[in-house]
């Protein structure tokens, strides 16, 4: 039966830990993460944190893309290997659709659609392709349909490479180059002011790419969307739709028997993880101000799976944590492991290990070259010591709690109310 | 007795059904015809392919031949979903409950097909949405009262004693508001005083105007409460009739009551 929970002693539901209010602890200390991280970064920089900003802002596609994969292989338990082609499709929509490229295709006609339609038309069209390649593969087993999914990733940045200059249909795409010059969002007036860094004024029109303002405004921007996402999924979640995907991951014909139809479900969660990616390709598109195939290979799909499993499949909170850590680890840890190993090097009397000498190319570049292994290793050991993921749903981790699921009756209400 | 007042005689048409895997013929020729609210048996000795008959019915499996009509209507090759949402409903010899989920949401599961609420009520969760979850969320809790496991409506579906797991199937099975419930020997590893209240419960679905398709191994079980019986043996018919016109029938007493008498 239920455990004795007194709710009105908060305290001690906090350190219990219940479920709700881990979640709420990991909501509340993102909130005040994200308010002063732009202070942060200016303080610990001097007053240039306009770089730290910019980067988080990065992360935050990464949180976007995590969430609308976890509706894919968290909800529904679909293992898709390439998230990243959605990715892809939201990005070159936006690159399309908003700057110069089309004017040197056979179309000869360029648009500059406006972002915030083009935001949706992005997340439409990655759906649309979602359901597409969903329709005759999600018949298949979840190994199979893992195998479809990573041909699909590698096809669409190849795609793309392709219809450059010199493809037999005309140049679409800008090939390798990608596609550059990208419009950036505008809005026709808007209030700057300590938020952005700037004194308070009304600005018309609000370009977001000024200097005076940017990252600033891109860093509130990809917030706002990471917000509506989380609500959105979150309500998904509560609903209907989101206990037919739970039911489906665990049981079809049980399901089907229910009455669902579990092709149809499954599309569904296809589709609507699409479009995440390619509400984030757009924002990623602007942001950048270039797109290119490159961008979008399959170590971005890997490393978005990575953040849902690591973070803990299925749990919102979680997996936005897990997207944070991923992208630290990658940007930052990784990118910096040279120079720290050189430091530490100095710092304990090996200094000449930083000379080169044949058969060594230094320390500094070695450490460059183990990047991965690091990156390997890291995920290895976190997945050992956490195997149900760093903050799980509650289903996965009573699964992987080996036997206590059996002695314990647990009440679920926490979690289903 | 359906809304406009008729009461079409047979609820479900087996008509020359046949299923064939490979060489193996798991139901040879079967046919027979449930009427509109009775109690009625299917019974067997294992391996006889009750289990198979179930599955072809709900549209696990196609027939090989033969037709099978529901309300009248041809179902035959049918997707399950579908007709679980014409109003057959059913659960599984092997228990299959959505484990980690609670058995509210078990029941509110077997809602689904009846819960209106699209993609945009879901996504901002509207007041429809709202209203239809709570209303089915109501209604789920009544179901649980309704086969007894209400207090555990909040543990999780594996949790739950393997008593309990029957009722929560069943409790699912009905959420659907089926006409046609078919039961895959729900009182399997009960003792006897559990398999009396099955089969009170049994009694009361159909009080509540649902005709019940029952497999059951153990024939005593079923004897008390059908009204009709089918037996099969080796996937064929072998007899069909009211319990003691079975009970009494050579072939049956041979194929069936012969090996445990």
């Amino acid at each position: 039966m239920s455990r004795p929970l007194p709710r009105n002693d908060r305290a001690m539901r906090w350190a219990m830990g219940t479920f709700k209010d881990r979640n709420r602890t990991i909501y509340t200390l993102l909130v005040i993460g994200v308010l002063l991280w732009p202070s942060i970064a200016d303080v610990t920089t001097g007053g240039s944190g306009n770089h730290l900003v910019s980067t988080a802002a990065d992360a935050g596609i990464y949180v976007l893309l995590a969430i609308g994969l976890n509706v894919v292989v968290g909800f529904a338990g679909l293992l898709d290997l390439g998230y990243a082609a959605f990715f892809a499709i939201g990005a070159y929509t936006y690159g399309l659709l908003a700057s110069g490229q089309l004017s040197g295709s056979p179309l000869h006609h360029e648009f500059h659609l406006p972002f915030w339609v083009l935001i949706l038309v992005a997340m439409f069209v990655a759906a649309a392709f979602g359901a597409i390649l969903g329709a005759p593969t999600l018949r298949l087993r979840g190994d199979y349909l893992a195998i479809v999914t990573l041909g699909f990733g590698e096809i669409v940045p190849r795609v793309f490479r392709f219809l450059g200059a010199g493809s037999p249909i005309g140049n679409w795409t800008g090939g390798v180059n990608g596609i550059s010059a990208i419009d950036s969002p505008h809005l026709p007036a808007f209030i700057s002011g300590p938020w952005f860094g700037t004194s308070i004024q009304v600005v018309s029109p609000f370009d977001f790419s000024d200097s005076n303002w940017a990252p600033m405004d891109y860093y509130w921007l990809i917030i706002l969307l990471v917000a509506i996402c989380i609500v959105l999924v979150t309500n998904l979640y509560n609903s209907r739709l989101g206990r037919a995907w739970m039911a489906v991951r665990e049981d079809e014909v049980a399901a089907a028997a229910s009455g669902i139809n579990t092709v149809a479900i499954k599309l569904l969660a296809f589709s609507i993880g699409a479009s995440f990616a390619g509400f984030a390709g757009c924002y990623y598109g602007a942001k950048l101000s270039l797109v290119s195939s490159e961008n979008f290979e399959f170590i971005v799909s890997v490393s978005i799976l990575i953040m849902v499993v690591l973070g803990g499949m299925g749990n919102i909170p979680g997996v936005i944590v897990g997207a944070l850590t991923i992208y630290i680890v990658q940007f930052f840890v990784l990118t910096n492991l040279p120079d720290y190993a050189v430091a530490l090097s100095n710092l304990v009397g090996l200094g000449f290990l930083n000379q080169s000498s044949p058969g060594w190319v230094g320390l500094h570049d070695e450490v460059q070259r183990l990047n991965y292994i690091v990156f390997g290793l890291i995920l290895v050991v976190v997945m050992l010591l956490r195997p149900q993921g760093l903050f799980p749903s509650r289903i996965r981790e009573q699964e992987l709690e080996k036997g206590t699921a059996e002695e314990a009756v647990f009440d679920v209400r926490e979690a289903t109310d | 007795m359906t809304e406009d007042g008729t009461t079409p005689a047979t609820i479900l048409d087996v008509d020359h059904v046949t299923k064939r895997f490979g060489g193996l013929t798991a139901i040879d020729d079967v046919s027979f015809s449930i009427r509109t609210g009775e109690i009625f048996a299917l019974i067997g000795p294992n391996g006889a392919g009750k289990t198979t008959l179930f599955n072809t019915i709900t549209g696990l499996y196609k027939p090989t031949a033969g037709m099978i009509r529901f309300r009248q209507r041809d179902i035959t090759g049918l997707k399950p979903y579908k007709i679980a949402d014409l109003g057959i409903a059913r659960t599984f010899q092997q228990i299959r409950l959505f484990s980690y989920m609670s058995a509210l949401d078990n029941v509110r599961i077997g809602e689904h097909p009846r819960m209106h609420a699209k993609l945009w009520d879901a996504l901002f969760k509207t007041r429809y949405a709202r209203r239809e979850e709570a209303r089915v969320t109501e209604r789920a809790n009544q179901l649980l009262d309704f086969v007894g496991i209400r207090p555990q409506a909040h543990n999780y579906a594996r949790n739950l004693p393997y008593g309990s797991q029957r009722r929560l199937e069943i409790a699912r099975a009905l959420a659907g508001d089926p006409k046609l419930l078919l039961l895959d020997e729900p009182a399997a590893g009960a003792n006897p005083q559990e398999k009396r209240e099955l089969m009170e419960l049994v009694e009361r679905i159909r009080a509540q105007g649902i005709t019940v398709l029952l497999i059951e191994h153990d024939m005593k079980v079923v004897m008390g409460i059908s009204e009709r019986i089918v037996v099969l043996d080796y996937g064929e018919k072998i007899a069909e009739g009211k319990p003691q016109e079975v009970r009494t029938d050579p072939r049956v007493i041979e194929a069936y009551l012969g090996k445990s008498a």
